[in-house]
């Protein structure tokens, strides 16, 4: 930590960081468009100049040069400076609040609203604007302008998920380095020069990869806006509710923005351990599958309607007394297979899980595409690393086993279970939306899914992260944890199962051994919280080096193999 | 009074330009002696030319006057990594036609003057970087490049010596911010020329491919070659100190002899170089205003007064004829030197016209990245062009000189005080036209068009 | 993409003399440009190609420099000098009777594509103003009285030889075949 004079105020900020995060912590804020935490500096906003001195140091011998008080003597710079291309170092005095400063944003403000088109109704940045919230801070308040103003392409396609309005664009090039440094698909450009500048693609290329939404985000004006989002909700209505990816094990942190229970957008939340600022594009889009027609919206027993409370008790019967076998999910959260768990140990359930894999990108899509693998190992639910398919559930069904199998969230017909080997097998599904198994399933009940409900999952850095409810779920369904206890309960007569989520991680951290230990849910609801995962070092995962994450070195065979 | 005598040009780099016997082939430069000093300066150490050029004072004349000595020390020897020589031969400073003689008529004395500074800063290669429009000069520096390796002055085992650099000319292609140093060497990189923020990126430490790089001059990397002709003391002796050497003055506009003349520092006033090297304005003219540095100085009113004290503390009171021409002189004019290019213009001239004119250059010129200059320098244009069509307003002399106040010193390279300048003075220091423009909106032109 | 064997080996002989490939963009774009006309979407892409850079990359050049062009210039380009030490000495009457002669608006290309005009900025020859350049060759001192009488020779294809029009690069003292 090194102190500099903010302001007249001496304060404390950590070596060599960058000015505009550094004055940020001390709730000074320096505005500014082109800076971005992750991105590399460009500094041409210039929204971000104040004025910086620094001790002065005599030529020759190095020697502090005082003041008459004693006071170090500050050789203030000229000219101002831009804050994001300065590290912060011992001693230096910083002006924010000077009238030159003043004076800098507010010509900088005027410039950058030269030529910006009049379009705040029609445009969809409105509301979280850096251009609209800078102006009414620190701009003059009134335009001296009375020329034309240039004119470039509107509202053009820049790929499938991005729209582009060449005007509103300030020309910070924060999606190039976006491109550039970060999807690694230099794209994007801008041609012709001076104010003329445009961005653009090379004509016949496209901002397609899985990243392009992200440029949305980071793009402080409406220039790149969504397609999917364009016109559809205005920003200020919408409830915003800190999240988790359920795409893949990456675990990226998300914002869902929702009004009146429906869902409008996922965009990225800042997490450095993690995800940075960045998600995938396909993340974002599983925000859908909420209201999708495929949605289970009832119980259902042999194909009739029935209510919730005789489907459980249906369960109840069928789980007494048969030979059980349980399909957990990678996708349940940790809470949901803390209780699966304990239900298998209750029933002397045989457990199966399978992971579901794909191409690692490298960057925010992993591997391994469920959100909570790593869950089922912490919780105890499964020992070994789940295969690719449950060809072990299929053998094992057609040595005829088990007579009675509850599934959760899984597709059995599409993990190598053939429909043969379930004949005469009565099957409990529990899920959100409509497949095979739940098709030819005894009883179904249909489930919530993890916008709709609130628990954690462990992601492939070993991090648990929780998230909360966005949205209320249909009608009348109960969250997984929930119907677990209520089954729980039945089983084990006089004893209490709470579906709170503190209460569950207190039991979590009371077992012997366990990596939870003297973890509480509400440490997770602060901030990500890093889990002892040297237990399972050995295991075969699939994840490869991607953004923030280096899989662990492992003394066997590669996972190829 | 007795008028002092006028100086004579002192020709040291120009000396060969006008000779009608002289060619520009290696034949003719051998003849009057050449390449003997890079023979002379490969015997000494590298850091003895650096001493010699520290001592003579040499101050870039690409436009900014900072001393190449002094530049040369900051170069980060210690990293490892390789040194680069680049060679400024990117002549686009509205005014300055010197380096085109030098590159057209005599291109082996820069040749041997880079090759000197290339072993003074054990550069791995160096590069000239000339503009487009010089045709005909790329060709001619090929060939001089071709002839000099034939004869071992460049290239690979100079002079039998284990110190090779490739000497590679590479074009330009009409962009003026290619002769900023750092948005020349973005554009030697193969990418869009625009600026680097300084700090970090200060050629000397973070150049060409993030490598220590010294960009100079064409003028200055010729005065090297000279310097260890005669030695850093005596090169010294040249002009007045601080202002050390010759400088190639290129005068253009309304004066009867316009041209380019080289002469020491300080030698000449403004008056002697307009009325008595360049044979005044023409008949029945009178003089308005000079801007004594390529478009980018702030324009001179020919009847202002210039008070104040030098940096050697004597105190001055000029007009405009008693400028000395040097580096310091039409500096302390509330001015500057440059590039050397000297724009005369009579009374015929219309000032708001003048300046409409250069504000399209800069604002045809900006390459867009950094806001205030990219925004305010077409809004100045946008203005004075409105002027000129017969709809100015009263209120924009002052919006002219507070946009221009809002661009200087906020840009990420000097093209923004390059730009705000030429405005700022005009509009302060002929304030009456404008009014009168306004007063009188016409849309009919000058005889003289300049807009 | 048609270039002819001259071309290609000029470009591979420029690429290798720069550290990075990228640094030889410019030159390689000249090259092109000297032989096509102009640089078009699929030269665009094939130079990318050749440095291993994106057509994005090559195309932010392309458009930033006045001096490369998309469109090609007619067979004989007229560039007239607009910045103010020419304008001063009558630079923008040279460039409407330039217009008016040769029958085309600055920034255009004649019909038949035989001339183009550019007004474009400082050519570094301001002493000798007006300036203007056809093709590579610098007139200096081309008022418009002068400018007439370029012009009336330029469209009978006697520019080149004439004894009155020296360019300032047929001008300089050629190499005495005498000597050396």
């Amino acid at each position: 930590m090194v102190t500099i004079n903010l302001n007249g105020k001496e304060v404390e900020v950590p070596a060599g960081m960058n000015l505009v995060d550094a004055a940020a912590l001390h709730g000074n804020e320096i505005p500014h468009y082109c800076y971005h935490p992750q991105l590399s500096v460009a500094g041409n906003c210039r929204m971000c100049l104040i004025e910086m001195g620094t001790p002065m140091r005599d030529r020759a011998s190095g020697e502090a040069i005082l003041n008459e008080d004693g006071s170090p003597k500050i050789g203030w710079v000229p000219k101002p400076v831009i804050g994001c291309a300065t590290n912060v170092s011992a001693g230096m005095h910083v002006n924010t609040e000077s009238e030159n400063v003043k004076g800098c944003r507010e010509g900088i403000m005027e410039f950058l609203l030269l030529n910006h088109p009049l379009d705040c109704p029609i445009c969809d940045q409105a509301g979280e604007c850096r251009l609209q919230e800078f102006a009414t801070d620190y701009g003059r308040g009134y335009s001296r302008y009375t020329e034309r103003k240039n004119v470039k392409p509107k509202r053009t396609r820049l790929g499938p998920r991005v729209t582009l309005d060449d005007e509103r664009c300030i020309l910070c090039s924060r999606c190039i380095r976006f491109s550039q440094e970060v999807a690694k698909d230099d794209v994007l450009g801008f041609i012709d020069r001076g104010s003329f500048s445009t961005l653009t693609c090379f004509p016949g290329r496209e901002l397609a990869n899985n990243y392009s939404l992200n440029t949305v985000d980071i793009c402080p004006v409406g220039a790149l806006t969504s397609t999917d989002f364009r016109f559809k909700m205005r920003v200020w209505f919408l409830k915003e509710t800190k999240s988790i990816c359920p795409e893949s094990s990456a675990g990226c942190n998300t914002l869902v923005s929702s009004r009146e229970g429906e869902i409008y957008r996922i965009t990225p939340r800042r997490n450095d351990w993690v995800n940075d600022s960045w998600m995938t594009d396909s993340g974002r889009a599983l925000y859908k599958s909420v209201k999708s027609k495929d949605r289970l919206l009832q119980c259902t027993s042999k194909g009739h309607l029935v209510k919730l409370d005789e489907a459980i008790s249906e369960v109840i019967g069928l789980l007494n007394g048969s030979k059980l076998a349980v399909v957990g999910s990678a996708r349940s959260t940790v809470e949901e297979l803390h209780l699966l768990n304990l239900l298998c140990q209750k029933t002397k359930a045989k457990k199966f899980i399978r992971g579901h894999f794909g191409e690692d990108d490298g960057i925010l899509l992993s591997a391994d595409r469920t959100p909570n693998l790593r869950g089922a190992l912490a919780t105890g639910f499964s020992k070994t690393y789940p295969k690719n398919n449950l060809s072990d559930l299929n053998r094992a069904l057609s040595k005829k086993q088990f007579d009675c199998l509850l599934v959760v969230h899984e597709d059995l017909l599409n993990g190598q279970v053939e429909e043969e080997s379930l004949q005469g097998v009565k099957v409990i599904y529990m899920g959100t939306h409509r497949n095979p198994t739940s098709q030819l399933a005894h009883l179904v009940m249909p489930t919530l899914t993890s916008f709709e409900k609130s628990g954690s999952f462990i992601n492939r850095g070993f991090f648990a992260q929780s998230f909360e409810q966005a949205v209320p779920g249909p009608a009348g369904l109960l969250p997984d944890a929930l119907i677990f206890c209520k089954i729980l309960e039945e089983l084990d007569i006089g004893k209490r199962f709470s579906s709170d989520l503190k209460e569950i991680w207190k039991e979590m951290s009371k077992k012997t051994n366990s990596v939870f230990k003297g973890i509480g849910f509400s440490d997770l609801q602060k901030n990500p919280v890093l889990i002892d995962g040297s237990k399972w070092e050995g295991l075969p995962f699939a994840e490869k080096k991607a953004l923030h994450y280096d899989p662990p070195v492992r003394i066997a065979e590669s996972a190829g193999s | 009074m007795i008028k002092r005598k006028v100086a004579e040009e002192r020709r040291i780099i120009l000396k060969h330009a006008d000779d009608p016997n002289y060619s520009n082939g290696i034949g003719c430069y051998l003849r009057e002696g050449g390449y003997k000093i890079l023979k002379k300066s490969f015997k000494l150490k590298p850091e003895q030319i650096g001493e010699e050029v520290m001592k003579s004072g040499v101050r870039g004349r690409g436009g900014a006057g900072f001393p190449a000595g002094m530049k040369w020390k900051f170069l980060d020897r210690k990293s490892g990594k390789p040194i680069y020589l680049i060679c400024n031969a990117d002549e686009s400073e509205p005014g300055t036609f010197k380096d085109r003689q030098i590159i057209h008529k005599d291109p082996h004395q820069l040749i041997e003057g880079m090759m000197i500074a290339a072993y003074a800063i054990q550069a791995k290669q160096a590069f000239i970087y000339i503009r487009a429009e010089f045709f005909e000069g790329a060709k001619i520096l090929d060939r001089a490049i071709l002839e000099a390796k034939e004869k071992g002055f460049c290239g690979k085992n100079i002079l039998g010596t284990d110190y090779s650099c490739d000497l590679v000319v590479h074009r330009g292609a009409g962009a003026y911010i290619c002769g900023e140093e750092t948005g020349l060497i973005e554009s030697l990189e193969g990418k869009r020329p625009n600026p680097r923020i300084k700090p970090p990126y200060f050629p000397a430490v973070l150049g060409l491919y993030q490598c220590p790089t010294i960009v100079n001059n064409v003028e200055t990397l010729c005065n090297v070659r000279h310097i260890m002709e005669m030695g850093g003391d005596a090169f010294s002796q040249i002009g007045k100190p601080n202002n050390t050497g010759t400088r190639i003055w290129c005068v253009s506009g309304h004066v009867r002899n316009p041209g380019y003349f080289e002469f020491e520092c300080g030698a000449l006033t403004m008056g002697e170089m307009i009325y008595d090297v360049c044979g005044g304005l023409e008949k029945g003219r009178s003089l308005q205003a000079i801007i004594p540095g390529g478009s980018s100085a702030k324009v001179l009113r020919a009847d202002e007064r210039f008070k104040g004290k030098l940096k050697d503390g004597s105190e001055f009171d000029w007009g405009i004829n008693d400028i000395p021409l040097d580096f310091d002189g039409p500096m302390a004019a509330g001015s500057m030197s440059g590039s050397g290019g000297i724009i005369v213009m009579d009374d015929t001239v219309d000032m708001v016209e003048a300046m409409a004119n250069v504000n399209a250059f800069y604002a045809h010129e900006s390459c867009g990245q950094c806001t205030p200059c990219r925004e305010g320098v077409l809004w100045m244009r946008k203005i004075s062009q409105r002027m000129c069509s017969g709809q100015a307003r009263e209120e924009d002399p002052d919006l002219l000189l507070s946009v221009a106040n809002q661009i200087e010193g906020r840009t990420i390279c000097a093209f923004g005080e390059a730009a705000a300048w030429p405005t700022q003075s005009f509009v302060s220091k002929f304030k009456d036209d404008f009014i009168r423009k306004a007063k009188k909106p016409t849309k009919k032109k000058s005889p003289l068009q300049l807009i | 993409m048609n270039l002819s064997k001259d071309t290609l080996e000029k470009i591979d002989a420029v690429i290798s003399r720069y550290p990075e490939k990228r640094s030889a963009s410019l030159m390689v774009i000249h090259l092109v440009q000297d032989e096509l006309g102009a640089i078009d979407l699929e030269a665009c892409e094939w130079i990318a190609q050749k440095l291993e850079l994106q057509p994005i990359n090559v195309r932010e050049l392309i458009t930033f420099y006045p001096m490369l062009r998309e469109q090609p210039w007619g067979k004989k380009h007229v560039r007239v000098c607009r910045t103010l030490p020419c304008a001063l000495r009558g630079s923008y009457a040279t460039c409407k009777t330039l217009e008016k002669k040769l029958g085309v608006k600055e920034g255009h290309v004649s019909e038949n594509g035989e001339y183009s005009l550019e007004f474009m900025e400082c050519l570094a020859d301001c002493g000798e103003g007006p300036v203007v350049m056809v093709g590579e060759e610098t007139y200096e001192n081309v008022d418009c009285k002068e400018a007439e009488k370029m012009a009336d020779l330029l469209m009978k294809d006697k520019l080149e030889g004439s004894k009155k029009f020296v360019s300032y690069e047929r001008n300089l003292v050629t190499d005495p075949p005498s000597k050396n």
